[in-house]
């Protein structure tokens, strides 16, 4: 079965979707990303969507998904590179994805997840701004 | 309301919602559709696809590139024989699942596209049908 390989960058983990998503690689993208959280003390989850031609309800609940259960484990989800037709799209279809941090591409994607290290008394919480 | 160029496709599996979706992509290339609007009606028909394989087990989709009043486009019909749905109104509404999605399927696809249109009988299946033009 297909994988999306997940790549360690400091403290966080890089994921770059390339491929279109089906229910399985999904589910399997969940369950890798959420074991490798705990094996590698990730304190962060990048998630490069720039190669998405479209985010669909489907993928949203994946995203929120992921960062939900990375959130339960320590873990900031910021998901990069959302393409420009995509979020006209995203916020047409009503998904907000509200549950979940974005940065225009992955150095800012690190910057925030760096600037939380910093500042570890910091509460998360989901209506963080 | 000439149809210069159809196909269907038979959505029984999660990798035919794959298909639909590349598939319409390259139809709404072909009429010529702006890159925000092939983004809109191919994400509309990723939902419509998931609904019918989620909901009624499977289905067709019916992929036209159209015209109407002078603009190009593409129409896309969703058939499926599957439970149909008891209240469109009820469906219709954001957050509104029988399943386990986010209910954003029905109105969502009908917020991406110029034309919507539903029909549904109980125990005979639903068809719905979108269209989004140049």
């Amino acid at each position: 079965m297909d994988r999306i390989p997940i790549l360690k960058m400091g403290d966080a983990l890089l994921v770059t979707i390339q491929v279109d998503m089906h229910d399985r690689l999904a589910t399997a993208l969940e369950e890798d990303l959420t074991s490798k959280i705990v094996a590698s003390h990730a304190k962060g989850v990048l998630i490069d969507i720039s190669s998405l031609e479209i985010v669909d309800s489907f993928i949203g609940r994946m995203l929120d998904n992921i960062a939900a259960v990375a959130r339960v484990l320590d873990a900031e989800t910021v998901v990069v590179g959302m393409r420009p037709a995509v979020a006209i799209t995203l916020v047409e279809l009503g998904l907000s994805l509200s549950g979940v941090k974005t940065a225009l591409n992955v150095e800012r994607g690190i910057a925030l997840i760096q600037r939380r290290l910093e500042t570890p008394e910091a509460v998360d919480g989901v209506g963080e701004d | 309301m000439a149809s210069a160029k159809t196909e269907t496709i038979d959505i029984k599996s999660s990798d035919d919602v794959v298909r639909v979706r590349q598939l319409v992509r390259a139809c709404a290339i072909e009429a010529g559709l702006s890159l925000v609007d092939q983004t809109k009606i191919v994400t509309a028909a990723s939902e419509l696809a998931r609904n019918v394989l989620d909901y009624a087990g499977g289905g067709t989709v019916l992929i036209e590139v159209a015209e109407n009043a002078g603009r190009r486009g593409l129409r896309l019909t969703f058939a499926d024989s599957g439970p149909g749905i008891a209240d469109i109104q009820l469906a219709l509404k954001d957050g509104f699942t029988t399943g386990s999605g986010l209910g954003l399927g029905l109105g969502g696809a009908k917020r991406l596209s110029n034309e919507f249109s539903i029909a549904s009988k109980l125990g005979e299946g639903t068809r719905v049908t979108i269209a989004r033009w140049k």
